[in-house]
């Protein structure tokens, strides 16, 4: 029972954790992630190699919900994957604003 | 006896004034004859020290610092670095046939020339725009960058980096392909696919001014990387747009491309390719070839006398590197992300995995020595270079490098295809 008590806690610890804002270690994991990962195909400048560059000029007038999209679902026919099996809402969300952003 | 005829002919006191000047004289040859002595000894000592083959040498590739790290391999150890290489993401490196010289592609176009003996970065060019690899000509005198932007190949000279010749990868009016799996062939040639355009295109450079570019159509869609077998006769390019791969027969390039491995996944699901595979010379053990399969936990077995499949072995995850071990004995595998700690070796006999290892997160490359007693193997987000004994699978040594990608040995200078 006590074992059951502790992992609803984790559970539930764990949706909050998913709904508000991003940890600093996690917001490390994924500056980690944009830079080697998706760097690998995007150059880790992010300005471009098998797939397009991503700087903030090149996503210019490119909505926030479509970025999301092609993180999460990725883009048939091309060699960018789905990464919504990997990232929560969250984290695509933090990575947008990342995008968007530029480097700081 | 100079001495003897000197006294005969000079007065007592001019006598004293003269053994004075050549006793002063003497003592100062003696003194010259002294320093020359040390400065030789010096000299010698400091050759001693400083003079070294670069055979045993190796480059691991720091790729976010912009930097190359310069390794020895027989008592593991660091010797140096060289930076200012710009963007090194996805960089990798082919040498000088003298294997004193290494020559980096990165991604941002940049060809430098790093000197391994003096760890100096001797020349740098930005070539173009977007560059993704690179090869050494037979003759060892022309390097060829293959690139993404603007796409084609760009050939240099090996000494002076000085440009020879520009292969644009125009396959249709106006339309330049982005280049993949560019590697050398017997015949002074150059064999690279075009990745938008689904084509393999063969260069002959015996005119360096004037490459002799041969074209073969229609190999498949979207081929991400190619490999040509250690006897430089087949070239092979992996497919990310289909299943199978398309081979090349370079003795008889009459015959044209034919497709092998076709259909590979047939009936299962492909799962989401989170980092491309890649394609080297390696992957022949004896009469197999091992090959990753795209968007599969799978490694695929070629035999190399008719290319059938005759073997799929199940792994950790889908592969990213398929490197046999110089004896072919084994085949080690690293794998996409997120399964990147992992590291499986083959049995290329039972065709079994036999060691599963965890070297940490971010394993990106593996290079074996010479002669496979030892494997190098970078794991990025340890921040180290890992050295495993390959007979027993066992770490031997750990070396520290800043998000090490690529690790390239100095042997490769002598390897058809690398």
């Amino acid at each position: 029972m006590r074992h059951l008590i502790a992992l609803c806690g984790l559970s539930l610890w764990s949706l909050i954790g998913q709904a508000g804002p991003l940890e600093a270690a996690r917001e490390a994991e994924l500056d980690n992630l944009l830079i080697q990962d998706c760097g690998s195909c995007h150059g880790s400048r992010l300005s471009g190699g098998l797939g397009p560059a991503l700087l903030p000029d090149r996503l210019e007038g490119k909505s926030r919900a479509m970025l999301a999209q092609v993180i999460r679902d990725g883009r048939a026919g091309t060699a960018m994957p789905p990464w919504g099996p990997l990232l929560s809402d969250a984290d695509i969300a933090w990575m947008v604003n990342r995008l968007l952003a530029g480097k700081e | 006896m100079k001495i003897e005829t000197i006294r005969l002919n000079v007065s007592s006191g001019e006598r004293h004034r003269l053994r004075t000047q050549i006793h002063e004289e003497l003592r100062v040859v003696a003194v010259v004859l002294l320093m020359l002595l040390g400065l030789g000894f010096a000299t010698f000592v400091q050759a001693a020290q400083t003079l070294r083959g670069s055979g045993d040498l190796a480059v691991i590739v720091e790729r976010t610092s912009g930097a190359v790290q310069i390794v020895e391999t027989s008592g593991n150890s660091a010797v140096g670095r060289v930076g200012g290489l710009g963007d090194l993401s996805h960089a990798s490196v082919v040498y000088s046939r003298d294997q004193r010289y290494a020559y980096v592609f990165g991604r941002d176009g940049g060809l430098s020339k790093v000197d391994l003996l003096t760890q100096r970065l001797v020349k740098r060019v930005i070539q173009s725009g977007n560059g993704i690899g690179g090869a050494i000509s037979q003759d060892g005198r022309l390097v060829a960058v293959s690139n993404y932007q603007p796409g084609g190949v760009r050939v240099f000279d090996a000494t002076s980096l000085a440009p020879v010749a520009d292969i644009a990868a125009e396959y249709a009016p106006g339309r330049l392909s982005k280049v993949v799996g560019l590697v050398d062939a017997p015949g002074q040639r150059f064999v690279f696919s075009l990745w938008d355009a689904g084509e393999i295109w063969m260069a002959d450079m015996r005119e360096p001014n004037r490459p002799v570019v041969r074209r073969f159509k229609d190999i498949g869609k979207h081929p991400y990387d190619g490999l040509i077998t250690p006897d430089g006769r087949y070239y092979i390019a992996g497919l990310f747009g289909e299943d199978g791969m398309a081979l090349l027969d370079l003795w008889h390039p009459d015959r044209g491309v034919r497709r092998v491995l076709s259909g590979y996944g047939k009936g299962e699901q492909v799962l989401p390719v989170y980092k491309m595979p890649h394609l080297e010379g390696w992957a022949v053990a004896g009469e197999r070839a091992f090959v990753p399969a795209v968007g599969h936990h799978a490694v695929l077995v070629m035999d190399t006398h008719d290319w059938r499949e005759v073997g799929r072995i199940p792994v950790h995850g889908q592969p990213v590197f398929v490197m046999a071990r110089p004896d072919g004995r084994q085949v080690w595998v690293n794998f996409a992300h997120p399964r990147n700690d992992t590291v499986q070796v083959i049995d290329t006999d039972t065709l079994q995995v036999v060691n599963t290892l965890k070297p940490g997160k971010g394993v990106l490359h593996m290079e074996f020595e010479p002669r496979g007693e030892e494997v190098w193997v970078s794991v990025r987000d340890a921040d180290q270079v890992q050295v495993y004994d390959t007979a027993s699978a066992r770490l031997r040594t750990t070396l520290s490098a800043a998000k090490p990608s690529g690790i390239f040995m100095s042997a490769r200078a002598h390897r058809i295809g690398l």
